[in-house]
């Protein structure tokens, strides 16, 4: 039911996106986040946008990962 | 493909197993996940292979499909049948065993099944059929919550009805905490349920049942993060909620799913197939929505009693962690994804599925 796999928002008409990945497009209801733009990310589940992937928190995510192997790694 | 390539590199998830597998716990370890999306990311990337033998990841219950009770279904049948209502769910409802059969078995005998991918589409369903009553049979946890409630909020017109079969994971998880037949060293959250919900009505579970927690994504590394993360927390015994998915968790959650889901459903007891009733553990419509409950709506009774579990079995066990799949007899024999015997064969989340193969 949720593969939860991020997707790009290319078109916004109101409450309606029409959201892609991998060449796979999808018309979603963006009823349930704030603030959505052209070229975002979102996170999909059954037909409606969940999540807007912030630039900032997705970085955090990366970072997270690099400490976390460099700082077992070296211990 | 961005935000999902930087979580599938190999060279990270060989360095994230390698450095799992340099710690030592002083004993074997068990973590549970509740989420058939994790399940799925698991078979899917062979993570199990990777990790060392002394980390066992178990799945709980985390299907929506599987938990679904009996009774819920039958309604369902009920209705399409007697009622000649269209009944609009998810596909992967279809071939879930039930007391006299699955929605399949109703679609043959003439009862109209619709298959959609969103709760939206039986929305439009019902207004562009004005002369047809369409009700949309809803499963899933907060992350399918959430879009029904918007799709409710949207207010369909009145030849539109729902059968709720929403669950809510703490309940379940506090449940799970409370047994002493099911050991488990620490919990990988569900991503998605956590977007919609946030973590703050975890933050209690570590200290009250000195447990850790972590909240994971669906990537290889996102899930070996996790674990990683709970390795950590059990060595140190220093328990906590550690969020591993901050592209798209954060503590409050999505303020404006969780409104929609607040103002359209209210917590109820709910029976969990396989588990049993769990107090406060589902959703029910708020009494302003009672027009668009089927129950209500066709006055249905109850004519027998159902039937959660077929003779034999076990998915009772697989769900709350107790076994897994190759100890029940009936597994890949008289229990295979063309003929599901049990409901934890059916969908792409379910964990007997997975252990037989995507
Ligand atoms: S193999 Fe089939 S019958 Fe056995 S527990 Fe799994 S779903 Fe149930």
């Amino acid at each position: 039911m949720c593969l939860g796999i991020p997707m790009k928002v290319v078109k916004i008409e109101e409450n309606l996106g029409i959201v892609e990945t991998g060449g796979v497009k999808r018309r979603i209801f963006l009823d349930l986040i704030d603030d959505v733009k052209e070229g975002d990310y979102v996170i999909v589940h059954a037909g409606y946008a969940i999540h807007r992937i912030d630039e900032k928190e997705a970085q955090e995510n990366l970072d997270l990962i690099r400490q976390y192997l460099s700082a077992t790694e070296l211990s | 493909m961005k935000h999902i390539d930087e979580y599938r590199d190999e060279k990270v998830i060989s360095g994230m197993a390698s450095t799992i597998s340099r710690r030592k716990a002083a004993k074997p370890l068990k973590f549970m996940h509740v989420c058939g999306t994790h399940e799925n990311a698991i078979a899917r990337f062979g993570l199990r292979a990777l990790l060392p033998e002394w980390i066992r990841i178990i799945a709980g219950p985390g299907c929506p499909v599987c938990i679904c009770p009996t009774e819920d279904i039958d309604l369902a049948s009920q209705i399409a049948l007697e009622k000649k209502a269209a009944i609009v769910t998810f596909g992967d409802m279809m071939k879930v065993p039930a007391t006299d059969g699955s929605l399949f078995d109703v679609k043959s005998s003439g009862g109209k099944i619709h298959v959609v991918y969103s709760p939206s589409d039986a929305v439009s369903m019902a207004r562009e059929n004005p002369y047809e009553e369409i009700c949309f049979f809803g499963v899933g946890f907060e992350t399918t919550a959430a879009p029904v409630a918007a799709a409710i909020l949207s207010r369909p017109p009145d030849n539109f009805s729902m059968i709720s079969s929403h669950r809510i994971i703490p309940p379940a998880l506090e449940l799970l905490l409370n047994r002493d037949d099911v050991a488990i060293d620490g919990f990988i959250l569900p991503g998605h349920v956590t977007t919609v919900m946030g973590y703050s009505e975890y933050e209690d579970f570590p200290k009250k049942y000195g447990k850790g927690v972590a909240i994971a994504g669906f990537e290889p590394a996102d899930v070996l993060l996790a674990i990683l993360n709970l390795v950590e927390q059990v060595i140190e015994k220093d328990y906590k909620v550690f969020n591993c998915y901050r592209r798209s968790v954060t503590r409050e959650g999505n303020r404006l799913a969780r409104e929609a889901i607040q103002n359209v459903f209210e917590i109820s007891d709910s029976r969990w197939r396989g588990i049993g009733i769990i107090k406060n553990s589902g959703l029910k419509l708020r009494t302003e929505f009672q027009k668009y409950d089927a129950v209500k709506k066709f006055q249905l009774r109850k004519e027998k009693e159902s039937i959660d579990l077929n003779p034999g079995c076990l998915c009772h066990l697989i769900m709350i962690g107790k076994i897994e799949p190759p100890e029940c007899p009936m597994f890949g024999k008289r229990c295979t994804p063309e003929f599901p015997y049990g409901p934890c064969m059916v969908s792409s989340e379910g964990t007997c599925r997975l252990h037989h193969g995507l």
